[in-house]
């Protein structure tokens, strides 16, 4: 048992994940209060150079050419005899593709509590969880003697988890992994796309609130208009009424344009996490409790379908 | 093939929140519960699945207020058996969820069960890789196309920037829905009605609702903004002239 803060490492072919650093972040504000040390787990196969730069006291390295890459069933039952053997205080996890694919399961097989969807801990070891769509946060004390957390970005920079000193490297034991019930088969690269929203200056959003296909047209022809390029949140996507190259949002790109311009769109967090490195937000919404005013600078409290040919019809006029 | 999927209802997010007096709970009094999002995903994979390979549907949802008009719904959408656990759940978090419904979802024989990726409420984890754990089976979330042939299922998983992994995952599994191949179906009402006449919902008892594996929550609070927008009011016209001024401004005009 040790009053240690593991992270369980993200990466995905070669890359580690921005939420690794942003839980190394997090696990350095908890250790003080926990009184151990700050502890990178990676889980790869020859993916050692990948802890170079991780802002923790040391690195636990588990080696297994089933862990090249993520499946669930091997990186649960490594994890499950590591944690099983070490019993840090906490275990960090990415509320993502592959911490979602983990923790929950882990918290059944080994018994331990889970706290889900951490943004943030206190100075005094309390976890702070959004939920609900980031309408409400919940608090409490981090389980004993041992918690599983996933965490959610937004609550630290992951620059606060990067470090220019690489940190002691450690090989520890990897279990068996055998009978393995997931396989991956191959990776399929994203659809090639006409723009690449990531590098677009002006961005005109458009959310559930267009209602229909028909309505992308009031979008097409804003951005027109103006020089800019339509990208959606994820409820029209799905809807398939734009490709998903369009697709803003945790699933989809992270943007930073200029202006981005958001069209009934409600700003949950798994959408405003991938637009607050935007210069300028402004949102139209009919709900004046819409989240995306909390982040927008910015803000209409109108009827979309009221504003947007009006608006369109100014910008042709002084083209 | 048998197909489970399973439903859990949240609180409709539209209603106002309200935290309880007790101040660490929401006041889920007058709460309108609504089925998850992704849940719907999951039952659209599951009625395309069984369009394409044949077998049963059956949809297990908790007894919470709106569970018979989510179950006749998606009888209305060709599920085949309707089964509501009875037992109180408002309060019951997802580790209780997934051990109450894995006592009943044990006896169905299920080749694939399918549930949403997540909901809105997860606080103490997801239903589907904690019921995955209960039924010892292999769990994959973030789920967005599913295929099936001799005994295995074929899955596509989603990771950030529309890149794709396809995994082969042993059957009888859990997967976690984060969108069906293509988007949930609309039934008309009228469509759920006849459907509340022709078929009937099972009722089935929940084992102890065990909570154990969740934190106790201290408090909950509403965020408050460090920021709210400037308001840019008046007229579509005035609104409008104000944000070409605003364009202007910032240098994309
Ligand atoms: C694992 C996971 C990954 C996800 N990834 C993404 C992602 O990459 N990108 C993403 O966007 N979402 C993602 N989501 C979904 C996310 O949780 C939200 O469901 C989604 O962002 C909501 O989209 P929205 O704001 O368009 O819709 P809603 O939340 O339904 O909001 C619609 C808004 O439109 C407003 N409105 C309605 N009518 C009008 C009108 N006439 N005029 C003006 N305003 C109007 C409403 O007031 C409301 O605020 C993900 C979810 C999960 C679980
Ligand atoms: N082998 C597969 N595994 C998982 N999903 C698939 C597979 N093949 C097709 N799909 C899904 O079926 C839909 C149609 O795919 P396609 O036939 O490739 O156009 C897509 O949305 C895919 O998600």
């Amino acid at each position: 048992m040790s009053q240690d803060i593991y992270v369980v490492i993200e990466h995905l072919r070669g890359q580690v994940a921005d939420i690794s650093y942003t839980m190394l972040a997090g696990a350095r504000e908890l250790s003080p209060a926990a009184g151990g040390k700050v502890v990178a787990v990676l889980l790869g196969h020859n993916a050692k150079d990948l802890a170079k730069d991780f802002a923790a006291d040391q690195v636990l390295y588990l080696d297994h050419a089933a862990l090249a890459e993520f499946t669930s069933d091997a990186y649960q039952l490594a994890l499950a005899d590591l944690i099983g053997k070490d019993q840090p205080r906490a275990i960090l996890f990415g509320n993502t593709s592959i911490g979602a694919d983990v923790a929950s399961v882990l918290s059944m097989r080994l018994g331990l509590p889970l706290v889900n969807s951490c943004r943030s801990f206190t100075s005094n070891a309390k976890f702070i969880s959004q939920i609900c769509g980031g309408k409400i946060m919940a608090e409490g004390e981090l389980p004993s003697p041992t918690a599983l957390v996933t965490m959610v970005p937004g609550g630290y920079s992951p620059d606060q988890g990067r470090s220019v000193d690489s940190p002691p490297i450690a090989e520890s034991a990897v279990p068996a992994l055998e009978a393995l019930r997931v396989t991956l088969s191959k990776y399929i690269e994203p659809e090639s796309a006409d723009v690449d929203i990531s590098k677009e200056p002006l961005l005109i959003a458009v959310g559930r609130g267009i209602q229909n296909q028909d309505n992308i047209e009031l979008a097409d022809a804003l951005a027109q208009a103006i020089g800019g390029v339509v990208c959606a949140s994820r409820p029209v996507i799905d809807q398939g009424w734009l490709s998903t190259s369009r697709l803003v949002g945790k699933s989809g790109k992270q943007v930073k344009p200029k202006v981005y311009f958001a069209m009934g769109i409600s700003g949950a967090p798994e959408h405003v996490e991938a637009i607050t490195q935007s210069g300028t937000i402004i949102a139209v919404n009919t709900d004046p409790k819409a989240p995306i005013f909390d982040i927008a600078k910015y803000g209409v409290q109108m009827d979309l379908f009221e504003l947007v040919e009006v608006l369109t019809g100014q910008l042709k006029a002084k083209v | 093939m048998n197909i489970v999927v399973l439903i859990k209802l949240v609180p409709d997010l539209v209603e106002e929140l309200t935290i309880d007096s007790g101040g660490a709970g929401l006041d889920l009094t007058f709460a309108r519960w609504i089925i998850n999002e992704f849940d719907d995903h999951a039952l659209e994979q599951g009625i395309l699945l069984k369009e394409r390979h044949g077998g049963t549907v059956t949809v297990v949802a908790p007894d919470l207020e709106g569970a018979d008009d989510v179950l006749f719904t998606a009888a209305a959408k060709d599920a085949d058996r309707l089964i509501k656990v009875k037992g109180d759940f408002t309060m019951a978090n997802n580790h209780a969820l997934a051990r109450a419904f894995s006592a009943i979802i044990k006896d169905l024989q299920a080749d694939l069960i399918l549930t949403g990726v997540q909901a809105h409420n997860d606080l103490d984890g997801s239903a589907g890789p904690l019921l995955a754990e209960c039924l010892q089976l292999p769990y994959v979330g973030y789920v967005s196309g599913v295929a099936v042939n001799d005994g295995k299922s074929t899955i596509r998983k989603e990771y950030p920037g529309g890149l794709l992994a396809e995994m082969e995952v042993a059957l009888p599994t859990v997967l976690g829905i984060q969108a069906a191949e293509q988007p949930p179906r609309y039934v008309a009402v009228s469509k759920v009605r006849q459907a509340m006449k022709t078929s009937s919902i099972e009722e089935l008892d929940a084992s102890d609702l065990n909570p154990d594996g969740a934190a106790e929550i201290g408090r909950m609070f509403q965020p408050e903004a460090a920021a709210h927008a400037e308001m840019i009011e008046g007229s579509p016209e005035e609104v409008s002239a104000k944000l070409v001024g605003l364009f202007k401004e910032l240098g994309v005009l």
